[in-house]
């Protein structure tokens, strides 16, 4: 080794290698890159914070303390617990069948999948009002058994299930597609019964796409609010949901609570995204090792 | 284990990869099926195994019908072309996988399984790899843990698909000895899929050569080389 490097030839410097741009292209990829995500992402993520400490701690969290408050905060929670493990189900699910099973109307199916990314969430949410309101005669049974659906719980959690579908089932697909089904095949022979199958080989194949998936549904379900506005009748305290609630107190002039509120819902995002850092860091061992040559 | 093809046909929508073909395979023996990609030898290893069914025809296995099996029941050590081994298990988990995936009541205690293990790892002449993952062994050590992981179920027979066809030609022939010295010490019948003449040759009891989901001839290596039943053959052997 040390041989190779004595006699290598010393690199003259004003020759680049192919693939390395210019001083200043370099430069100017990098400002435009940096400036760009700070002005982009880095500035509003600084400034609800600012705003929401603009009066100091204790008004920002009193403007969290307030009921309607706390039964937003409430609220988003349950609907998130509820909507991912339902969309993280309905995605492996999705994510088996299209990659496991040759049949007609794959490519359709998978155009399925993508049409809650490619619907407006108001349209969404409009199409839950009109399948299950109280006009339509399945919703008008609904509201006559006591089981409202538009205006409650249930209509958020369908609208937030709606937007936010795709996330898991998208990430699974081309990695399930990638590793094929000879893994699988290979326990079958070795004895394992389907559920095992999946359990023990399956499952830890797609886990890191899996909790990458989950993630992402989580922030969305979490901070949606097109599709829920519509459904929920935004009704304080009973189903107005911590997105809708911080734009009604903007509207209010609560500028503190509303901010406060926003660094709350932001705050849970990067707690999602710290998880997910610290998961990659601790099983990098693991990821490394599945990985494909 | 004594198998019986009796007309075995397989159909994929419009395409048919086998037209009825008969097989008898002897207990015991070392057989190849010979022939290029497209010749349907892959598919009728697959349905041996139980990973595909056939359109018409039957399986038996020491006389007994097995064509409708299922692939757990089967058990058949399969080893496949690229191994399949699971990634994200060591080398040692692996071997253990067929195991532990036994029944309650018929898997074996712990340290059983730990011997067993050990003791495949011993046969395949790779003692020392039993913590290592996948990725961090060679092509020909990954044949190996494979074939160790097919035979830790104690199959009744052994299925192989393309065994040496990832493996460059210098590991390629060191390991033929290794799976002629493997069949012979534990007496499996043992089919396995080959597109490389030589190696069907210098390996196998008994070679079957197939071109387009047809038998073309069922013999010893020394009695094909001699008396090639049909233009195909004779090519194809390059006799």
């Amino acid at each position: 080794m040390s041989d190779a490097t004595l006699h290598k030839p010393a690199t003259p410097a004003r020759f680049r290698s192919a693939t390395q741009e210019s001083p200043a292209a370099r430069w100017t990829l990098i400002a435009i890159a940096v400036g760009g995500l700070a002005l982009l992402v880095g500035a509003p993520l600084v400034i609800v914070f600012v705003e929401a400490l603009s009066r100091g701690w204790a008004a920002a969290v009193a403007g969290l303390a307030s009921r309607d408050a706390q039964a937003a905060i409430r609220l988003t929670l349950l609907i998130t617990a509820i909507a991912v493990p339902l969309n993280a189900v309905v995605g492996i699910a999705a994510a088996w069948f299209i990659t496991k099973f040759d049949f007609r109307g794959k490519a359709f199916l998978i155009t399925l999948i993508d049409l809650p990314f490619s619907i407006s969430p108001v349209v969404a949410g409009l199409c839950i009002v009109l399948l299950f309101g109280a006009n339509s005669a399945l919703g008008g049974w609904l509201v006559a058994s006591g089981y409202p659906i538009v205006f409650a719980v249930p209509g958020i959690v369908l609208a937030t299930v709606f937007v936010t579908f795709p996330f898991v089932a998208r990430e699974l697909i081309p990695v399930m597609i990638e590793q094929g089904r000879t893994e699988e095949e290979a326990a079958l022979t070795l004895g394992a019964t389907g559920w095992r199958v999946f359990r023990t080989v399956t499952l830890p194949n797609i886990r890191w796409a899996l909790l990458y998936g989950t993630l992402l549904c989580t922030a969305r379900a979490m901070g949606e609010f097109g599709a829920v506005a519509v459904v929920s009748g935004k009704i304080r305290g009973q189903t107005a949901t911590m997105p809708i609630t911080i734009e009604m107190f903007y509207n209010e002039y609560l500028s503190v609570a509303a901010f406060s509120m926003a660094a709350l819902l932001t705050g849970f995002a990067l707690l999602t995204l710290l998880l997910k850092t610290a998961l990659e860091l601790r099983h990098a061992d693991a990821l490394s090792a599945t990985r494909r040559h | 284990m004594h198998i019986q093809i009796d007309e075995i046909a397989k159909d994929f929508g419009t395409t048919t990869a086998l037209h009825p073909v008969s097989l008898s395979i002897p207990s015991g023996a070392l057989v190849a099926l010979l022939g290029p990609s497209g010749s349907g030898k892959t598919t009728l290893l697959r349905i041996l195994g139980g990973l595909e069914f056939p359109t018409s025809g039957r399986v038996l296995f020491n006389s007994q019908d097995a064509t409708g099996l299922s692939v757990q029941a089967r058990r058949a050590g399969f080893v496949f072309q690229s191994y399949a081994l699971f990634r994200h298990m060591t080398v040692f988990e692996n071997i253990a996988y067929g195991l532990r995936a036994r029944p309650r009541a018929s898997r074996p205690p712990k340290a059983e399984i730990d011997r067993r293990v050990l003791k495949l790892l011993d046969l395949i002449q790779l003692p020392q790899i039993a913590d290592r993952y996948p990725t961090q062994l060679s092509g020909g050590q990954r044949q190996r843990v494979a074939l160790a992981r097919a035979l830790a179920i104690e199959p009744r027979m052994l299925l192989l698909d393309e065994p040496f066809g990832a493996l460059d030609a210098k590991v390629r022939k060191g390991l033929r000895q290794g799976l002629r010295d493997i069949h012979d010490e534990t007496g499996l019948t043992s089919v396995f899929v080959t597109h490389d003449q030589d190696e069907a040759m210098e390996l196998a009891d008994l070679v079957v050569v197939m071109s387009m989901g047809r038998i073309e001839q069922i013999g010893k290596p020394q009695d094909i080389r001699a008396k090639p039943a049909t233009e195909f053959v004779r090519d194809f052997i390059g006799a």
